[in-house]
C-alpha cells in the first residue's frame, strides 16, 4: 500500500480552503489550473507508459477535479477513516485520471506516477484499493462501482454518520445490466447519501453511444428509476459544484455531466479513435502546451 | 484416536436451521454482522433475523450481480455481510462480482451459498451447485468452506465474524447426520481427522462425509483400515493432510457432490502429483462427470453420480486391489 505525502496533502487542504471561501470565478480558475496540472501528468503517464485511456481521462478529470478539490469529505493521510465520504470510478480504465487526481491530494508521491503500468507498480491499469489509498473498490470490468456504491450508501445510512458516496460511471458503461439492478435498489432503499455521475461522452470504446446501444433519453430513463436527476456541463466547475449538492428530494441523484472526450487537447475530442490511442512525441509536445 | 460412527439411520437435519441460529446469535453479539438476499428471505431462513434486526436484512430483490456489489460495498463500509442466495444464483450469476468486488478487492464478504450441490434434486440441473468449487478455487484470497453438519455450519459462520475475509460457504440444505461433536470448532485450512486409519484415505466433503463414514465401516468389517477426511476447508487447502494421506496410505478417494473438474479431487490430485518425493498414490475421484443431471431427488441423483457409500467402498477396494 502507497503511503501519504504529507506536504502534498498539506498544500491540498490550504487550496481546498481557498477555493471554498473563494467566490465563483476564482473557484473556476483555480479548479481549472488543478484540473490543467493533473491532465499534464495523465498525458505524461501515457505518453511514458506508452498505454492508457487518454479520451476518458480527459472528460472525467474536471468531475474528479472539482469532487476531490472542493466537494468531498476525505483525509488522504487517514484514507480509511470511517467517516469520509466515499469515492468510486466505476469506469476503472481511467485509472490514470484517478491515480493523478489522488497524487495532487497527497494521498500518495505524485513521483509515484512515474511508475504508472511499470512492471510490479502499485499503480495497474485499473484501481487497485490493496495498494493505492483513495481507491476504495477494484474497478475494471464495468457496471461493477456502481452496485458497491449502492452498498456503501447503504452502510453509512446504518452506522448514521452522515458520509456522502459518489460513484463516476462511464455512459457506455450504463449498457451493463448490474447498473439499472443497482438503481432499483437504491431508489428502493431512498439513499439520498449516494450520488451517481454519468460522464456522457457519448463514445464508446468502438463508436457513439448512440450508434452502439443508444442510451437516451438517459435523463428520462434515471428518473424513471427514481433518480433526481441533474443535468449539467461537465466541464463547468460551479455547475458540477452546484450537481453535488445533497439530494433535495430524499431519492439518489443522478447527474449527467455531459462532457468531451479527450477535452482540453484539439486533436483529441471528441474523437472515437483516441478511446485509448496513445500520442506520439509530437502530439505529446502539442498536447503539452494545449494544456499550459 | 478419532473414530467416528455414524449409525446409517441416524436422524438427519438441515444445516440451515443451524446457519439461521448461529447468525442471529452473532448479530446480537455484533452489530456489524448483516445479511443481504435476493429475495431469499425464506430459503435462506432468514425469517427470524428480519424480525429481529429488520434494518440489518437488505433484500436487493432478484439481483444478484447488485447482491454481491451491495455486500462489498456493505464490508467497505466497515460491516460483516453475509450475502445468501442459492449456490447456483449467488457463484454463476455473480461470479465476475465474486472475483473482482470481493476477492480481488480483499472486501470481508461472506458468501452462503445455500442449498448447494443437487440439493434442488428435480429442479434440474439450472438450480444445482455443482460448478461452484470449480469457479470459486481459483480465487486468490477467498476461503472455501462446506460444513458437513450443523455444528461445522455454525463454526464456519463464528469464524467468519472472528476473523472476517472473504469467504464462500455451503449451507447445505439436503438433510444429513451430525458428524461431528455439538461444539465442533473448524480450523480455517484444515481437514477435520474424521476417523484415524493406515490402510486407505476417503476424503470427503459436504454431505459426502457421513457416507465416506459408512463406507469406513463396512471397509473395517472387510479388514480395512480406512482414514476418513472431512475436508471442511477447501481454500486455503490441508495440502499437509493430504500428503500424509498419500505417504502414510495405500490410497484415497475423493467424494464430493460437485463436478470432478476443478473440484476437491482435482485439488488432492494436483498435490500428490506433485509431492516432493515422487511418491505415487492410487487415486479415484468420485463426483459429477460427463452429463448435467436427469430428473431425479437428490438422493437418487448421489447414487445416479455414484456417491453413494458402496461406491465409496468399492473405488477402495479398487485401489488397494481387492477386487
Amino acid at each position: 500500500m502507497l503511503t501519504a505525502d504529507a506536504s502534498q496533502a498539506a498544500s491540498w487542504r490550504s487550496l481546498r480552503q481557498e477555493v471554498l471561501a473563494g467566490d465563483a470565478d476564482f473557484r473556476a480558475e483555480k479548479l481549472h489550473e488543478r484540473a490543467q496540472a493533473t491532465r499534464r501528468s495523465i498525458l505524461k503517464m501515457i505518453s511514458d507508459s506508452g498505454q492508457g485511456h487518454i479520451g476518458g481521462d480527459f472528460s472525467v478529470t474536471d468531475i474528479l477535479t472539482v469532487l476531490f478539490d472542493a466537494v468531498m469529505n476525505v483525509d488522504p493521510e487517514d484514507h480509511r477513516k470511517e467517516d469520509r465520504d466515499h469515492f468510486i470510478l466505476s469506469k476503472g480504465h481511467c485509472a490514470a485520471a484517478l491515480y493523478s487526481t489522488l497524487a495532487h491530494s497527497g494521498f500518495f508521491p505524485v513521483a509515484e506516477l512515474d511508475t504508472f503500468m511499470a512492471p510490479l507498480s502499485a499503480l495497474n491499469g485499473h484501481p487497485n484499493r490493496v495498494k493505492v489509498p483513495g481507491v476504495e473498490t477494484n474497478t475494471g470490468p464495468l457496471g461493477h462501482g456502481l452496485p458497491v456504491a449502492v452498498g456503501t450508501a447503504i452502510g453509512a445510512k446504518l452506522l448514521g454518520n452522515g458520509t456522502r458516496v459518489f460513484v463516476v460511471t462511464g455512459d457506455g458503461e450504463m449498457q451493463e445490466g448490474s447498473n439499472w439492478e443497482a438503481l432499483m435498489c437504491a431508489s428502493h432503499q431512498k439513499l439520498d447519501n449516494l450520488t451517481l455521475i454519468v460522464d456522457r461522452n457519448r463514445l464508446q470504446q468502438g463508436a457513439r453511444t448512440e450508434e452502439t446501444n443508444g442510451l437516451d433519453p438517459l435523463d428520462a430513463r434515471l428518473a424513471a428509476f427514481g433518480m433526481e436527476v441533474r443535468v449539467v456541463d461537465g466541464h463547468n466547475y460551479n455547475e458540477l459544484i452546484e450537481a453535488t449538492r445533497p439530494s433535495t428530494t430524499g431519492s439518489p441523484v443522478a447527474v449527467i455531466a455531459n462532457t468531451i472526450k479527450g477535452k482540453g487537447v484539439s486533436f483529441i475530442e471528441d474523437r472515437v479513435e483516441w478511446h485509448h490511442k496513445v500520442p506520439s512525441k509530437e502530439q505529446t509536445l502539442q498536447a503539452f502546451q494545449e494544456l499550459s | 484416536m478419532t473414530t467416528t460412527t455414524v449409525q446409517t439411520d441416524a436422524p438427519t437435519f438441515d444445516n440451515r436451521q443451524d446457519f439461521a441460529d448461529e447468525l442471529i446469535n452473532l448479530a446480537r453479539a455484533n452489530d456489524r454482522v448483516v445479511a443481504v438476499c435476493n429475495d431469499s428471505v425464506g430459503s435462506s431462513n432468514l425469517t427470524k433475523f428480519r424480525e429481529e434486526f429488520p434494518d440489518r436484512l437488505i433484500n436487493v430483490g432478484i439481483a444478484e450481480q447488485n447482491m454481491v456489489g451491495v455486500g462489498a460495498g456493505l464490508a467497505n463500509a466497515g460491516f460483516i455481510p453475509f450475502v445468501c442466495a442459492a449456490g447456483p444464483f449467488l457463484t454463476g450469476r455473480a461470479l465476475e462480482q465474486i472475483k473482482a468486488d470481493v476477492a480481488y478487492s480483499q472486501h470481508n464478504v461472506i458468501l452462503c451459498g445455500m442449498s448447494p450441490g443437487m440439493a434442488y434434486g428435480e429442479l434440474g440441473p439450472t438450480h444445482h451447485s455443482v460448478e461452484d468449487f470449480s469457479w470459486l478455487r481459483p480465487l486468490p484470497g477467498l476461503d472455501i468452506v462446506v460444513p458437513a453438519d450443523g455444528p461445522q455450519t455454525r463454526s464456519a459462520l463464528r469464524n467468519a465474524v472472528a476473523d472476517p475475509r472473504p469467504t464462500y460457504i455451503r449451507v447445505g440444505r439436503f438433510k444429513v447426520p451430525q458428524v461431528s461433536g455439538d461444539n465442533a470448532g473448524l480450523e480455517r485450512g484444515k481437514f477435520v481427522v474424521a476417523r484415524e486409519g493406515t490402510d486407505v484415505t476417503l476424503i470427503a466433503t459436504g454431505t459426502e462425509v457421513s457416507r465416506a463414514l459408512w463406507a469406513a465401516a463396512s471397509l473395517a468389517a472387510e479388514g480395512v483400515s480406512a482414514r476418513v477426511l472431512n475436508a471442511a476447508y477447501l481454500s486455503p487447502l490441508d495440502e499437509d493432510a493430504i500428503k500424509d494421506a498419500a505417504r502414510q496410505t495405500g490410497g484415497i478417494i475423493t467424494a464430493e457432490e460437485a463436478n470432478v473438474a476443478g473440484g476437491l479431487g482435482a485439488a488432492v490430485a494436483s498435490v500428490v502429483g506433485q509431492l516432493e518425493d515422487g511418491a505415487r498414490v492410487p487415486m479415484r475421484i468420485l463426483g459429477l462427470k460427463d452429463h448435467f443431471s436427469p430428473t431425479g431427488s437428490t438422493a437418487f441423483l448421489l447414487d445416479h453420480f455414484g456417491l453413494s457409500a458402496d461406491h465409496i467402498v468399492a473405488a477402495a477396494r479398487e485401489v488397494l486391489n481387492r477386487d
